[in-house]
């Protein structure tokens, strides 16, 4: 069964950040105390203002940053000894594609990396392009395509080798707000059909609460977790989902907490 | 309004007089310098029959030509011996620049120890050095050859540099999510990235070789070369031959153009589908 689809206490376990500190050179706290358990299936928004240490949080989880203190586990680690890290997506803020190489040959870079020849995972590269609605652009080169069909190849990229976990950092944050409507929508159709486990950094309100299903909202100097915040709205959600009374109420709700944690932090 | 009422024309008038002068641009670009060429050309035959100076100080565009026919046996010998030179410097220069450059970005301790060397071995004239070269290098040819090589190699050696360094930094922070070995990295990131500031390195280099194979032969003379264009431009004016010498210079000139043309496209082959320099400016 997909765990998306699974209620939200029944998911199992897949990652874990237990009192997470991060300080940079020169005592800054980017990151104070974090805990957050990540479930198979589960779309995690971290919500909050510039500074609170979201983009931070990714990064540890990444692997590319080491934390000052505390662990973080993912599950079955211990046992296998593997870092787990090989079996992430990621995708920025920018569409971060290489302007060289083809839309398919983007896509193929994580199995590149890994030694996969393309011959065998061709199927694979196509159907995540065909999932994204790419199919027709596969021969094309970045600089072809408009601003949100090169975050489309970026998620493509992301999704190709279906890994346990993708970390997206603001992806639509530079697009305009159609576009960015347009690819919330198919955000979560693509998750609804694969199940995917996400992590969704967004300074946006109504983006955090439309997409997931648990909002993280976060504060800054030091960056932290304020509060949690359950979104009990059954997916698929559609355009009228964005409607309902119920979408206002958990965006008052996600509003009122930033306010909170934006009020402490000045 | 009562414009476009009255008649629904394909192209407005803004639109059709944008494109008129697109046209005469066009023709412009190959007409004018053409213009000039054939006014210079006329301009100069003029003056050396109505004025009558003497061949030995100015010959006539005619007598040039005359030249440029009756010697181009020897003439053309020199071009392919000044050619050899200089094609083979750039081929080092390449060679020399991109593997020292990939050494610099691969070790900041090789780049911190040898880059000040690179510098002052540019900023040193060549034509001080090609003395020496031809005192201490057993093989002329071999000093003319480094001649050539010390001029061409920096532009590709600090080009290559740079481009080796202006990797997008979240691409290389996907390739070590991704777990991309260090030649992974290289072959498939910074190299990619680089080549447009290679190849523009390139172009720069080809017309260096030149200029270093020419004070090569100036400097050191027949034993290293043969007899190359340079040499032969300097044997005719010690012979008061200003016929020969003026042929020799502008095919010396030609070459240049050549490699420039041939470095562009190159370039142009390289990059036009996916890089933004080699875009049309209206694309």
């Amino acid at each position: 069964m997909i765990p998306s689809r699974q209620p939200l206490g029944q998911r199992p376990e897949l990652l874990k950040m237990a009192q997470v500190e991060k300080t940079f050179h020169g005592g800054v706290i980017a990151l104070r105390n974090m805990n957050l358990t990540v479930n198979e299936g589960d779309f995690i928004s971290l919500l909050g203002p510039s500074g609170c240490g979201k983009s931070t949080a990714l990064k540890l989880v990444t692997g590319l940053m080491q934390p000052t203190s505390g662990r973080i586990t993912w599950t079955g680690e211990e046992a296998a000894g593997d870092k787990g890290a090989g079996d992430l997506g990621v995708v920025f803020q920018e569409p971060t594609l290489m302007p060289w190489a083809r839309v398919m040959d983007n896509v193929y870079l994580p199995f590149r990396i890994r030694g996969v020849p393309f011959a065998e995972v061709r199927d694979d590269v196509l159907e995540v392009l065909r999932l994204v609605g790419l199919e027709k652009f596969q021969r094309a080169f970045p600089r072809e395509l408009s601003g949100g069909m090169k975050m489309r190849v970026s998620i493509a990229r992301a999704l190709v080798t279906k890994p346990r976990l993708i970390l997206m950092d603001e992806p639509f944050a530079a697009l305009d707000e159609i576009t960015r409507f347009k690819l919330n929508n198919d955000l979560l159709s693509l998750r609804e059909k694969i199940g995917c486990t996400v992590i969704f950094v967004t300074h946006s309100v109504f983006e955090s609460v439309f997409l997931s299903d648990r909002v993280v909202v976060m504060a800054a100097r030091p960056g932290r977790v304020i509060e949690e915040l359950t979104v009990d709205a059954p997916y698929p959600r559609s355009e009228a989902f964005r409607t309902s009374a119920e979408y206002a109420r958990y965006c008052r709700l996600a509003s009122d907490a930033l306010h909170r944690a934006t009020g402490e932090a000045a | 309004m009562s414009m476009t009422d009255t008649k629904t024309p394909l192209v407005d008038h803004e639109e059709a007089a944008r494109a008129r002068r697109e046209q005469v641009l066009r023709i412009a670009k190959w007409t004018l310098p053409s213009l000039v060429m054939v006014l210079t050309l006329l301009g100069w035959h003029l003056y050396v029959t109505l004025s009558e100076v003497p061949h030995y100080i100015l010959p006539g565009p005619l007598l040039v030509l005359d030249k440029l026919i009756e010697d181009w046996d020897l003439l053309w010998a020199a071009t392919l011996t000044t050619g050899r030179l200089t094609l083979l410097a750039l081929g080092f220069a390449i060679l020399g620049g991109a593997l020292l450059a990939v050494a610099f970005t691969q070790s900041k301790w090789i780049e911190m120890s040898f880059f000040p060397y690179a510098v002052i071995l540019q900023v040193t004239p060549v034509v001080a050095i090609a003395p020496l070269l031809q005192i201490y290098l057993d093989s002329p040819f071999v000093a003319a050859l480094l001649c050539a090589w010390i001029v061409a190699f920096f532009p590709i050696l600090s080009n290559t540099t740079v481009g080796l360094k202006s990797t997008d930094r979240n691409l290389e922070d996907l390739f070590t999510i991704y777990g991309a070995s260090r030649w992974q990295r290289l072959r498939h990131l910074a190299a990619p990235s680089a080549l447009p500031y290679f190849l523009s390195g390139l172009k720069i280099a080809g017309g260096l070789a030149l200029i270093g194979a020419v004070v090569a032969e100036f400097v050191i003379g027949r034993a290293g070369t043969g007899l190359g264009l340079a040499s032969t431009l300097l044997e005719a004016s010690y012979r008061f031959n200003f016929g020969r010498l003026y042929a020799a210079l502008i095919l010396i000139s030609l070459m240049g153009v050549t490699i420039f043309a041939v470095m562009s496209l190159i370039s142009h082959l390289a990059l036009f589908r996916w890089h933004e320099s080699a875009l049309k400016k209206d694309g």
